[in-house]
């Protein structure tokens, strides 16, 4: 890596994180942890806050008051070390349509400061089991297609903490399997993965956690029945208060 | 250092690489600053012979269209599908992204001014070319003010619905002063007595006006870049 050491954590912690876009409140007082080997689950309806407080975790927007540390370094002091350590999928897939799969791995590859750019997209190409497509301009991709090369751009660079919002749009059922299988490797290595999803059926049995955000506000997830059955209930009794 | 130069030339040359398959900043820019100059031969050239002084103000007219016209789309890719957040991950100095989307803006600016520069030359009767290392330091420092206070403006306005009409209220205000001096000294260098010791002197303010204003974004678009 040609970059300064990269930051080494093993947990993350949100402390009363609270983050306003004018008078509009998208998280208010969001204070949570996770260590590694775990797999965090953001659920909650649209506009819950889910997407913010992923932004926030990727360091990409600044709370407007609490703060979010990761081991003992915090974003303002760590910088670009800390950014080498964060891989993030967001829902619009951050990949240029003109380029080709392969040209847009090598850039972001070379962006991270890999060693050999070409090698590293060739694998990540492989396991997006796109090499047959590999100089294909992604425009001409399906949002399936799209969605696993994000996907291995994300994780390019072996981040420790892996972000997804919304990760399983767009994929078949066998995509769903691999990428459930690809969580369950991630864990495994003792990354930190945090996934903002509305698909409780494929989640269920996955994630260590699972944080209800409504309103920018985190609420209680009952412990009885399937993840839907909980969320459900959770979501109910909400709107009954 | 090196890093740094290597990150601004992974983005110039992703951006050329973009460039090259769509063409549409290069056709839009060239078609727009080609325009431009017709219609102002038009209203300037009778009889075959153009405005005293004229050349001057048209050739600079049409560089700081073309070039806010280019501005305004520079970081368009970026926004579309939200690239710019990946972009702004990457453990690179932040500057060296601003570095990169400047250098292909320059690069996209050269190629236009080199058909203008030939165009009113040719059109305007203009003796363009008489000092051509001069012409060059001019267009090129001129360039460069212009397009390292627009690009931090593009970049700021990118998440902003307005920013159309946003980049060139914020944008000329700042970059009169490089389109006087472009002006003024190109305007000396084709006068029927060319003063060099004036034109000298427009040059030294470009480069102290891009010294400024390019010390000035490389120190805040990173804040800037920041939600």
């Amino acid at each position: 890596m040609p970059y300064s050491e990269p930051v080494h954590f093993e947990r993350i912690t949100v402390a009363d994180v609270s983050r306003h876009f004018g008078r509009r409140r998208a998280l208010s007082r969001v204070s949570f942890d996770c260590a590694a080997g775990q797999i965090v689950g953001l659920l909650g309806p649209n506009g819950a806050g889910k997407s913010t407080l992923l932004s926030v975790l990727a360091t990409l927007a600044a709370p407007s008051t609490g703060s979010v540390r990761y081991g003992a370094a915090t974003p303002g002091a760590a910088g670009a070390a800390l950014r080498a350590q964060i891989g993030f999928l967001s829902h619009d897939l951050q990949l240029y349509p003109e380029l080709s799969a392969r040209e847009n791995l090598e850039f972001f590859a070379g962006l991270h400061g890999l060693d050999d750019p070409r090698r590293e997209a060739a694998d990540a190409l492989a396991r997006a089991g796109l090499d047959d497509r590999a100089d294909d301009v992604v425009e001409g991709f399906s949002r399936g297609m799209r969605q696993r090369l994000a996907l291995e751009r994300a994780l390019l660079h072996e981040p420790r903490l892996a972000l997804f919002d919304e990760p399983f749009t767009g994929l078949d059922e066998a995509s769903c399997v691999k990428l459930v299988r690809r969580l369950r490797s991630l864990r495994a290595d003792r990354r930190i993965v945090v996934l903002a999803t509305h698909d409780l059926d494929i989640v269920d049995g996955l994630l260590d956690q699972a944080l209800l955000l409504r309103a920018g506000r985190l609420r209680p997830l009952g412990g009885e029945g399937t993840l839907r059955e909980r969320y459900r209930a959770a979501v109910a009794s909400g709107e009954a208060r | 250092m090196n890093e740094f130069l290597r990150v601004a030339w992974l983005v110039v040359r992703k951006d050329l690489r973009v460039e090259s398959r769509s063409r549409e900043l290069l056709f839009t820019t060239v078609f727009f600053a080609i325009s431009c100059v017709l219609v102002f031969s038009f209203g300037f050239v009778r009889g075959g012979r153009a405005v005293e002084g004229a050349a001057a103000g048209i050739l600079w007219i049409a560089v700081a269209f073309s070039g806010t016209l280019a501005l305004g789309r520079a970081f368009e890719r970026e926004r579309h599908h939200d690239a710019l957040r990946g972009l702004l991950l990457a453990p690179a100095a932040r500057p060296a992204i601003y570095v990169g989307k400047l250098a292909g803006l320059l690069l996209l600016l050269a190629v236009v001014e080199a058909i203008v520069a030939v165009m009113v030359a040719f059109l305007f009767q203009a003796p363009l070319f008489r000092f051509p290392v001069r012409l060059f330091a001019l267009l090129a420092l001129g360039t460069i003010g212009f397009a390292s206070v627009g690009t931090l403006f593009s970049a700021m306005l990118v998440r902003t619905r307005s920013r159309a009409v946003l980049l060139p209220v914020l944008l000329y205000p700042i970059t009169i002063p490089v389109l006087i001096m472009g002006v003024s000294g190109t305007a000396v260098l084709i006068a029927p007595e060319p003063d060099l010791a004036m034109a000298r002197l427009w040059i030294g303010l470009l480069f102290f006006f891009d010294a400024v204003f390019l010390t000035l974004a490389l120190w805040t678009f990173e804040p800037v870049m920041t939600e």
